[in-house]
């Protein structure tokens, strides 16, 4: 099981200024799914992700990801519980100082038992899989939009990942190549049996997931069971 | 286990981060080697002024020394009676004295004539005085009357003496109004307390100090034979003689000189407050570098909380950092140093060399500084919140 949200409520602030963010969200994707979730901005798809990605404290509700209770967690066991869990941000956050190679290295340095040149060698397979094989030297400065963006799902899957949280990872991208990274993600994904959730605005991936999940003023307005491609 | 040590390293994050900027990693290395080379220059300032009071001290033939308990140092020297001298000779372990007479005499510059004090030493020329063999080949020439041996270390003050000398004339001048000749040339460099050193035979000096008693000396050079523990001896004679001589060993004769500088000058206190300028500045300067650098690596930092790396982890590339940047701005700090200290040298016949006492507080308060500039720029590293980077 991947992710099951039951009754998750979540709101910023304190007193008269609380602002209710998330209201009753219940929410469950199994491994090897792909769900897009889409909604206007603001409406607290973000803050979802957060919850899920075990990167805020839980504040009502149940939130089991991976099996793991995330209501009453530690920082400790939420820091352990997000090594298992790959990450894929709006904009890369590649760090700059690193080679590409490098970059995705510090996802496979995570890895537990493996000796340093295991886990270059697959830094170089995830690079070589995401199409960037002839690009491990090159610091992020000298890639562009799109492979910035290849590295970073490379990063992020060669942690070995069991949940993959993407945050509109096709919005610095131009269609055609937001597609094809999308395209690139799912198949990984599925290549791994690794449950994927993405947030995304972008219209002409919509089609792209199993399952599409839209949310208005912090709740889930419809989930529709369609299954795409 | 070494190769498990290199099999599980990882990607040298502290050191990428540093050298993929490296401008800002000359300017911070810039500023640690500055503090250094200041810290550096005050120590051996500090320490080669108090060396360098001693200068003559050192020199002596001596393993113990008498002085009167008056005497606070080489510029003040009180006299005490010759025959307490002469008394250690019953101690078995006593090979050999030699009385000095030690006082500062003014010296007319022959080109200039302006009086200046001179530290003169008179001795009687057979005995042994000094280490350095040279004076006693050139002591033959004090036996005849007004006959002075000369410093040629002295500073310039005194008159161009050593060259006219070289040159074969004959140079005359006059000690405490009478007249000298200078008959030979001697090493021995300026002290603190002198500018200049000459040495003369007991007559002459009593001629040149004709207030000085005859049956008094200020200072006593006893020799031991080989066997003999310095310190037990000179505690033997203390207990021996009359409390109107104090008996020191070599070592603690230059101690004391050097404690007099130290605690009644203000020398110490500003050398080392030189110091700690510099200790200071570079800490400035290595905070604004790694907290600038943690600011602006903070998405970064994030990202790789996000990941799963836990903060501990982050923090040591941020120690890793300062580690790095202390032990690569020690390096170019050390060998300024070095050239520093040769310039001095041969500036102001300073006797300032790197000695590794100084070389390693040097290095200890170089990684104090960064270490601490880094801990302080760990702080901000609390203020990265993986949750406010989607």
């Amino acid at each position: 099981m991947g992710i099951v949200v039951q009754g998750l409520c979540h709101s910023y602030g304190k007193g008269a200024m609380t602002r209710q963010v998330l209201q009753d969200v219940n929410l469950q994707i199994d491994r090897g799914e792909v769900v897009l979730l889409t909604g206007p901005s603001g409406c607290g798809k973000t803050t979802l992700l957060t919850l899920v990605g075990a990167l805020r404290q839980v504040q009502h509700g149940s939130v089991r990801v991976l099996g793991q209770e995330l209501a009453g967690a530690g920082r400790a066991s939420r820091q352990r519980l997000r090594r298992r869990i790959g990450m894929i941000f709006q904009g890369h956050n590649l760090l700059r100082c690193l080679s590409a190679e490098q970059n995705v290295q510090m996802g496979a340095d995570l890895l537990p038992g493996l000796g340093y040149r295991a886990r270059r060698d697959l830094a170089r397979e995830w690079l070589r899989a995401v199409g960037l094989g002839d690009h491990l030297a090159k610091l992020p400065h000298d890639l562009s939009g799109g492979q910035k963006q290849r590295v970073a799902i490379a990063r992020a899957l060669a942690a070995e990942p069991q949940l993959l949280l993407a945050d509109e990872p096709t919005a610095a991208l131009d269609s055609r190549s937001g597609r094809d990274v999308v395209e690139l993600l799912r198949g990984l994904a599925r290549e791994q049996g690794c449950a994927v959730l993405m947030v995304t605005h972008d219209p002409r991936i919509l089609d792209v997931g199993d399952r599409l999940v839209r949310m208005e003023d912090g709740r889930l307005v419809r989930s529709v069971a369609e299954a795409v491609g | 286990m070494a190769w498990r040590i290199w099999q599980g390293r990882r990607i040298p994050l502290a050191w990428l981060m540093l050298t993929r900027q490296p401008v800002r990693l000359a300017v911070a290395l810039a500023g640690i080697a500055f503090a250094g080379i200041l810290m550096f220059m005050q120590l051996g300032f500090r320490d080669g002024l108090f060396d360098a009071s001693v200068t003559i001290h050192r020199q002596f033939d001596a393993d113990l020394v008498l002085m009167s308990p008056r005497t606070m140092s080489s510029i003040g020297m009180a006299s005490f009676p010759r025959r307490r001298l002469v008394q250690t000779m019953a101690d078995p372990a006593v090979r050999g004295i030699t009385p000095v007479n030690w006082s500062l005499l003014l010296w007319r510059n022959p080109d200039t004539r302006i009086n200046r004090s001179i530290l003169t030493l008179g001795f009687e020329p057979g005995d042994p005085l000094f280490l350095d063999p040279a004076l006693a080949r050139q002591a033959e020439a004090l036996t005849q009357r007004g006959r002075v041996l000369f410093d040629e270390r002295s500073r310039p003050e005194f008159g161009s003496i050593a060259d006219q000398f070289r040159t074969g004339e004959v140079v005359e001048t006059e000690v405490a109004g009478k007249r000298v000749r200078v008959a030979g040339l001697l090493n021995l460099g300026p002290s603190f307390g002198a500018d200049g050193n000459m040495i003369t035979s007991r007559e002459t000096f009593l001629d040149l100090a004709p207030t000085s008693p005859p049956g008094s000396i200020e200072l006593g050079l006893i020799r031991l034979v080989p066997a003999a523990d310095s310190e037990i001896v000179a505690q033997r004679l203390q207990r021996l003689l009359p409390p109107d001589v104090t008996v020191f060993t070599k070592a603690g004769f230059e101690e004391f000189e050097k404690t007099y500088w130290r605690t009644s000058t203000a020398i110490g206190f500003i050398f080392t407050l030189g110091a700690a300028m510099g200790f200071i500045v570079g800490c400035v300067i290595v905070y604004q570098i790694l907290s600038s650098d943690v600011s602006d690596h903070l998405p970064e930092y994030a990202t790789l909380m996000a990941m799963g790396y836990p903060l501990p982890s982050l923090l040591r590339v941020v120690g890793r950092e300062g580690l790095l940047l202390a032990v690569l701005g020690y390096l170019p700090a050390y060998a300024a140093g070095l050239g520093l200290y040769a310039l001095v040298r041969s500036g102001t016949n300073l006797p300032v060399y790197m000695n590794t006492d100084r070389a390693l507080v040097v290095l200890v308060m170089i990684l104090v500084m960064c270490l601490a500039s880094s801990a302080l720029a760990m702080r901000r590293l609390a203020d990265a919140d993986p949750a406010e980077i989607f």
